[in-house]
């Protein structure tokens, strides 16, 4: 197999706030889905100049394959620092794949409120969707085997980086 | 079998029968979920489905209304289906023995037992008794076995303390009262040493302490003015009259009079001591109302804390 080219997480991330920077306004609500998509959300937010508070989700507790593998030990706080009743939300996770952390995402965001609306924006959206979920804004479409995935990391300036995960197939 | 029987075979917690050899990273995730878990209380729907199609059974042999409704609360919170057990009025009366009590709710399809027992170690033996029967995948929750252990309990004062102190590494802890009687006490005890912390004291009677209490790591005091000198955090457990045996003290005034805190005791811990108590409180016995009412006390917000410290034990041992 040719081994893919990882892309360039910053690059993604321009063209990505270039997509959105159009359709928002000062009312607009942005919410990262914990850790890749909180670290998206505010460089998003600072970009685009946002005035509203930006929100955050740790969607442990929306899982549904809690009943395979417990609950993840590293669950953080969710804040979502404004009411997001009729809001118009734009929720940002860092790959885009089956679609059940947008689902999650979404069953939680509804435990705060009724939103008025909510689009997803993604800096890589890999396909593999077992769920009927799209995303609004794409940074990057990509092809990767099902054995491996993209994580983000940030370093200590703050910059944004992909690293492509061989996952050792299951003996 | 020297395998702690509450950690499977990854050393992830499957129950919670004591804090006694529970290692720290447990400990702490614990303490970590149930951060997360406090914020689930702030929201306008205060509910998450972790535990949708679950059922709890609060087996409570014994009485307690803030213990048995704060877990009430906290799996109603995670979604599950609660079933209140009130064990004295009902099969054991009749004669059913305690594991047929359990395998009964067993054949209920039951998924947890929260359980309360005046004998030390019922807990374990549910515990021990569904692995051989084979009914592993119902996990045990101690709510307070005789004068043994009451983890949740233990469990919420670390967080609270963690919560007014944010570090447990230069602290003093003081423990006062009813040390002998109070499962409480040692689960704190236990909790306090594992996680760091330099000086535990506790300080009461010798009729109310138990022997040999050093070899927990604690410093004893008998004079509480001395014992209450700089510390960070008082902890005051009730003077249990119902678990007394024979004359163990002279009068609950007298017992005041030299161990119920006032607030000019008080002013021998530090400036920003945090006052602590499981409830319930005996005003005028071991804890003076305008302390109980004052500034420094915290124990309200130990309530409100626990319901977030269960919703964490019970999701965590739910997932493993």
């Amino acid at each position: 197999m040719t081994p893919i080219e990882v892309p360039d997480a910053e690059e993604l991330l321009a063209r990505l706030i270039d997509a959105i920077r159009p359709s928002v306004n000062q009312a607009t609500v942005i919410i990262g889905v914990h850790t890749g998509g909180a670290w998206i959300a505010e460089r998003l937010h600072a970009a685009l100049g946002l005035a509203t508070p930006l929100g955050f989700l740790d969607i442990s507790f929306y899982r549904d394959d809690f009943g395979r593998v417990g609950l993840n030990p590293q669950v953080k706080k969710s804040t979502i620092p404004i009411d997001i009743e009729d809001a118009s939300i734009i929720l940002v996770d860092d790959v885009l794949y089956t679609g059940r952390t947008v689902r999650a995402a979404m069953n939680e965001l509804f435990d705060y409120g009724r939103p008025g609306r909510i689009d997803l924006a993604v800096l890589a959206d890999r396909g593999g969707r077992e769920l009927p979920i799209a995303a609004r804004y794409v940074g990057a479409t990509v092809s990767l085997a099902d054995h491996q995935s993209l994580n983000l990391a940030r370093d200590d300036a703050g910059a944004l980086r992909f690293n492509l995960v061989e996952k050792p197939v299951a003996a | 079998m020297a395998r702690n029987p509450q950690l499977n075979a990854n050393g992830e917690l499957t129950h919670l029968l004591s804090i006694e050899g529970l290692p720290r990273p447990v400990i702490e995730n614990i303490l970590q979920t149930a951060d997360a878990f406090a914020s689930v209380g702030d929201r306008e729907v205060k509910k998450v489905p972790l535990l949708r199609g679950k059922s709890v059974f609060n087996l409570f042999f014994e009485n307690s209304t803030r213990t048995r409704t704060t877990f009430e609360i906290a799996a109603k919170r995670l979604s599950a289906d609660v079933i209140n057990l009130n064990i004295n009025a009902s099969s054991t009366a009749k004669g059913e023995s305690l594991l047929d009590t359990v395998d009964n709710l067993a054949a209920m399809q039951a998924d947890m037992f929260v359980v309360r027992h005046a004998s030390s170690g019922a807990p374990y033996l549910i515990a021990q008794h569904l692995d051989r029967t084979g009914a592993k995948h119902i996990h045990v929750v101690n709510a307070g076995d005789g004068r043994h252990a009451h983890p949740t309990q233990g469990l919420l004062d670390m967080y609270t303390i963690r919560h007014y102190k944010k570090d447990f590494s230069n602290l003093t802890v003081a423990i006062v009262g009813d040390i002998l009687h109070s499962r409480v006490a040692r689960s704190d005890i236990h909790a306090l040493t594992t996680l760091g912390v330099p000086e535990v004291r506790v300080i009461g009677p010798r009729t109310l302490l138990p022997s040999h209490v050093e070899g927990m790591g604690v410093r004893v005091f008998h004079d509480m003015a001395e014992g209450l000198r700089d510390a960070d955090v008082v902890i005051m457990l009730r003077l249990q009259n119902e678990r007394m045996r024979g004359a163990l003290l002279p009068s609950a005034h007298e017992f005041f009079k030299s161990y119920g805190l006032t607030q000019e005791k008080l002013s021998r811990a530090k400036a920003d001591a945090i006052v602590m108590h499981p409830g319930p409180m005996n005003r005028g016995v071991e804890i003076d109302s305008a302390v109980a009412d004052g500034g420094q006390a915290v124990i309200l917000p130990q309530v409100t804390f626990g319901i977030a410290v269960r919703m964490a034990v019970m999701s965590i041992v739910a997932g493993n």
